[in-house]
């Protein structure tokens, strides 16, 4: 696979060696020199020097045959243009953007930059993770398909508690996919009871987390909005 | 041109040019700009203060939808892009042009290569740096100068 990618910070610099030693073809773009000179010690031809928002540049790097284009610039805007170029104008399949700042990611979407990647997001999510609301973690977005998956967990007292997964009062567009207990995992059936403590996940379409949420919640710890 | 609300993002020596010229005429125009201090370019040269002339100065980054929808880009009838950044003129005018679907929609790109691109995909692109060439080709030639034209 040939891969162009456009930043060398340490983003860029670090997806370039791991791609190289799995037997990738690489170019980087870097437009600070000192940077380029930094990272040319190590990569050697497998960096070059420009402003990778320059169709020149770009074209030089080789992206017309490029399989794959990265685009982890500190600037969104250029980042943005990256992508866009490299998939409308030279036809390369495969872009991944990063996003610095995530209240940027809905500019991406709106120009049909995808993926775009925020680590600030990723983080918040394990943070979320570690210290979810009201038992409640976000596993995925299908946002195409405007579903998600999340994690509730059982409240002691919550209404769940003790019900069957039939009679759990879920709203219509949710679904029970798997409980988890004691170190495991089963798939329900309607009968199969909920416990305190279990970790339930469920498939829903969007918008019902709420409606989700206060069934699993102890009374106290149920969301008022 | 009918009266039209205006608004321009980048108040450079351009911006805050097209901002007093279109205010004159009497149109309504807004200007966000992420420096503060940027308003001196509006108030240069006026007897009466922009905000007194009936001009908006909002401070904000241009990429930011906040700082956009505070400038008022919802009810702009014409948009214009001219940032000192050519990447971030082109991302803001595909904003205002595919999320607000403002009607009249300019950007200003130094770069001849990506304003050529991007205005054969439907943006109205402005490149100085062409119409300088154009300009100073002609000039060298010994050509009429005022014949040219830097739009796309």
């Amino acid at each position: 696979m040939y891969a162009v990618i456009v930043g060398a910070g340490k983003v860029g610099w670090n997806l370039g060696r791991e791609l190289i030693d799995k037997a990738n073809e690489v170019t980087i773009v870097e437009r600070s020199r000192r940077r380029y000179e930094v990272v040319e010690e190590e990569l050697e031809h497998n960096i070059q020097y420009g402003d990778g928002t320059e169709l020149w540049i770009l074209e030089r790097a080789g992206i017309e045959r490029a399989d794959l284009v990265i685009a982890v610039t500190g600037d969104d805007e250029d980042n943005i243009l990256i992508c866009q170029v490299a998939k409308e104008k030279y036809g390369v399949e495969r872009v991944v953007a990063r996003c610095n700042n995530p209240r940027n990611l809905q500019h991406f979407e709106l120009l049909g930059v995808k993926p775009a990647v925020s680590a600030t997001d990723l983080i918040m999510r394990l943070i979320e993770h570690e210290v979810p609301k009201y038992g409640l973690v976000h596993l995925l977005d299908l946002k195409e398909e405007r579903l998600e998956i999340i994690e509730m967990e059982v409240a002691e007292g919550s209404p769940a508690e003790g019900a069957s997964v039939q009679s759990l009062g879920l709203p219509e567009g949710s679904l029970v996919i798997s409980i988890l207990r004691d170190g495991g995992g089963f798939v329900p059936t309607g009968d199969s009871v909920v416990q305190a403590g279990d970790e339930v996940l469920l498939v829903l379409d969007i918008g019902l987390e709420e409606a989700v949420t206060e069934r699993f919640a102890g009374r106290a710890a149920a969301p008022s909005g | 041109m009918r009266l039209v609300f205006v608004l321009i993002v980048g108040c450079g020596r351009v911006g805050s040019s097209i901002a007093k010229s279109m205010q004159a005429e009497g149109h309504e125009v807004s200007v966000l700009d992420e420096n503060p201090e940027a308003i001196a370019l509006l108030n240069r040269g006026q007897e009466q203060s922009w905000e007194d002339l009936g001009g908006s100065f909002t401070v904000g980054t241009a990429l930011e939808i906040d700082a956009l929808l505070a400038a008022g880009i919802e009810n702009a009838d014409a948009f214009v892009a001219s940032t000192d950044g050519d990447n971030t003129n082109l991302v803001i005018a595909q904003i205002a042009q595919r999320r607000f679907e403002t009607g009249r929609v300019v950007v200003r790109v130094l770069d001849p290569a990506r304003a050529r691109w991007y205005a054969q995909q439907g943006l109205q692109t402005i490149c100085p740096t062409q119409t300088a060439i154009e300009l100073l080709e002609r000039a060298v030639r010994g050509e009429d100068e005022r014949r040219s034209s830097g739009v796309h």
